[in-house]
């Protein structure tokens, strides 16, 4: 076996960086298997059906009906050491980073994540707060890869077929040491970001909670709904259910209108998809003008309001 | 209960960050440095179990070179009892596998209940420092903690998922837990608390040499990235960029 992708299931259906990874796995070269895990792994087996791939490998058991880190750690760890993948593939995300670092360290095993393109014989990700790109290698036999979401597209998978194989693995009890609760959502008001036209989104730029208001302003004149970047959730100024990015709403709208967005991977993972982006920072250096397709530098407190004023009067 | 907080020094977000000349990393002379902002939240979660559990200690350890004193003094200064530096070059450790399993040697000695640390650093942003502890010193791990519950001999924890979802997970200790940035309101040191940390230890670990590991992933070269958009710069005074952003809603973006 040349590439194993280790698939996530998302609420009973397959990860979205699941299907990713699989094209990520296939532009790796040689064969490609998936392993997918728990109550679900039918389902997602189905899904895959019209996709060519090596085999289907399905593991259900008792203790990991649905994900714990204990439980993933072991299992995948056996799977690794009974097929011996070359690479081993997931897509970048929490459940990911929740496990993933166990195996690598269980095994011996480099985990080189959240990696944005392939060149030649090293992997691209990028460091301090995206502001650089670091190309990392690894000399040993086998590796372990994330990918970040839409660094592969899944609309490039070769259709086909595959063997389906059930495999099994034997968990003792005292493996899952953790008791997992079932995953729930709080309240998310009545806003949907996903299918918002156009996005005024606010970023750490807006510098305080007064400055707020205009975003909603110009939200307003221009249609759309307000969003913002984590910084801005955390410091209370705008509701938790409004953050995009990898631990909020991942959005393409047809504009995403940013003030004062810095750009940060975390938000740039959740909106880069969107059709246009017209961004206002200060900072030229902003990681979110590699990005935009408008990009304005300038005080988002003077530019604003004027353009507010403007827009009502055309 | 004894608690370990892993805090790293890195570039604060609005440093300058010109390339070395071997182009592999950054030249740190002319960077400024900041505690990891996701470490700050952990280190704060860290005082708030000891101040609840009224007892208990919150040893700060970090890895590098002799400027990293400068954060660990930060977080003596806000409350930790003692502080360790495994010493490092200039040259700081990139292997994620490496770097776990020199915490892993140095925390071992001390029989830690709880391992806090952030959940990924700001510099090469590896996101897996905990997690690797955790299953080298084989404690129970979470990841993403946005709220903790100590309790007899356990501590259940908040966990962020994805797209606005959440989990509580209940682990055995010692657990190895990362913080999630937000989940508490960093203080800020005292005159009193910075006039006390002058007094508290900082103990200096050098590694030895056989214990020296092979690196299994290294980081070959680093670039600015090449933006392979076209991107307009909309410049001018404010006037000039508010007409032009008007015309590029109306015509081209086509919205209004």
């Amino acid at each position: 076996m040349d590439t194993l992708v280790v698939l996530e299931s998302s609420r009973g259906s397959l990860h979205r960086l699941s299907k990713e990874a699989i094209a990520g796995a296939k532009s790796l070269g040689g064969t490609v298997s998936v392993l997918t895990i728990g109550k679900d792994a039918d389902s997602i087996a189905q899904e895959l059906s019209g996709v060519q791939l090596d085999e289907i490998l399905i593991v259900k058991n008792e203790y990991v009906e649905s994900y714990n880190a204990d439980g993933y750690a072991e299992i995948v760890s056996q799977v690794i050491q009974s097929e011996s993948p070359k690479n081993i593939v997931l897509g970048h995300t929490y459940q990911t980073r929740d496990f993933v670092p166990r195996v690598s360290a269980r095994l011996d095993i480099p985990f080189i994540p959240d990696i944005i393109s392939l060149s030649e014989s090293s992997f691209v990700k990028q460091v301090l707060n995206a502001k650089l790109n670091a190309s990392i290698s690894s000399t040993n036999d086998q590796v372990i890869l994330s990918f970040q979401s839409a660094a592969f597209s899944d609309e490039s998978l070769e259709a086909g077929g595959s063997e389906v194989r059930l495999l099994n693995i034997n968990l003792d009890s005292t493996i899952v040491r953790s008791k997992s609760e079932d995953p729930f959502q709080e309240e998310a008001g009545d806003v949907d970001l996903e299918s918002a036209e156009i996005l005024v989104s606010v970023g750490r730029g807006i510098e305080k909670e007064e400055n707020i208001p205009i975003a909603f302003e110009l939200a307003k004149v221009l249609n759309a709904e307000v969003s913002a970047s984590r910084p801005v959730v955390d410091a209370g100024w705008i509701d938790s259910f409004r953050q995009v990015g990898s631990s909020g709403s991942n959005v393409a709208p047809k504009l995403y209108f940013s003030l004062g967005v810095s750009g940060a991977i975390q938000h740039v993972v959740g909106m880069k998809g969107s059709k246009s982006i017209l961004a206002i920072n200060k900072d030229p250096d902003a990681p979110i003008f590699e990005i935009a397709d408008y990009a304005v530098i300038g005080d988002v407190l003077e530019i604003v309001p004027k353009l507010i004023e403007a827009l009502e009067n055309s | 209960m004894k608690i370990a907080v892993l805090v790293k020094q890195v570039p604060g977000s609005e440093s300058a960050l010109p390339l070395s000349p071997n182009e592999k990393w950054i030249d740190e002379s002319s960077v400024t440095f900041v505690m990891n902002p996701p470490d700050n939240f952990a280190l704060e979660e860290a005082l708030l179990i000891k101040e609840k559990n009224g007892e208990g200690e919150v040893v700060v350890i970090s890895m590098g070179p002799s400027r990293i004193q400068k954060v660990i003094r930060e977080a003596l200064a806000k409350g930790a009892d003692r502080g360790i530096q495994i010493e490092e070059s200039d040259d700081i450790e990139k292997d994620p596998l490496t770097v776990g399993k020199k915490f892993a040697s140095v925390l071992k000695e001390e029989n830690f209940d709880l391992v806090l640390s952030g959940l990924q650093s700001d510099d090469t942003g590896m996101g897996q420092t905990g997690v690797l502890i955790g299953e080298l010193l084989g404690m129970s791990t979470a990841t993403l903690a946005i709220k903790t519950e100590v309790k007899e001999n356990k501590i259940k924890v908040k966990r962020e998922l994805e797209s606005g979802w959440f989990q509580w997970v209940e682990l055995p200790l010692p657990a190895s837990i990362s913080i999630q940035s937000g989940l508490n309101i960093p203080r800020y040191p005292s005159l009193k608390g910075i006039m006390g940390a002058k007094k508290k230890e900082i103990k200096e670990i050098l590694l030895s040499a056989q214990n020296q590991l092979s690196n299994l992933q290294s980081m070959d070269k680093v670039s600015i990235p090449q933006t392979s958009k076209q991107t307009e710069v909309i410049e001018g005074d404010t006037e000039a960029i508010v007409a032009r952003i008007v015309d590029v809603l109306k015509k081209d973006i086509k919205v209004i």
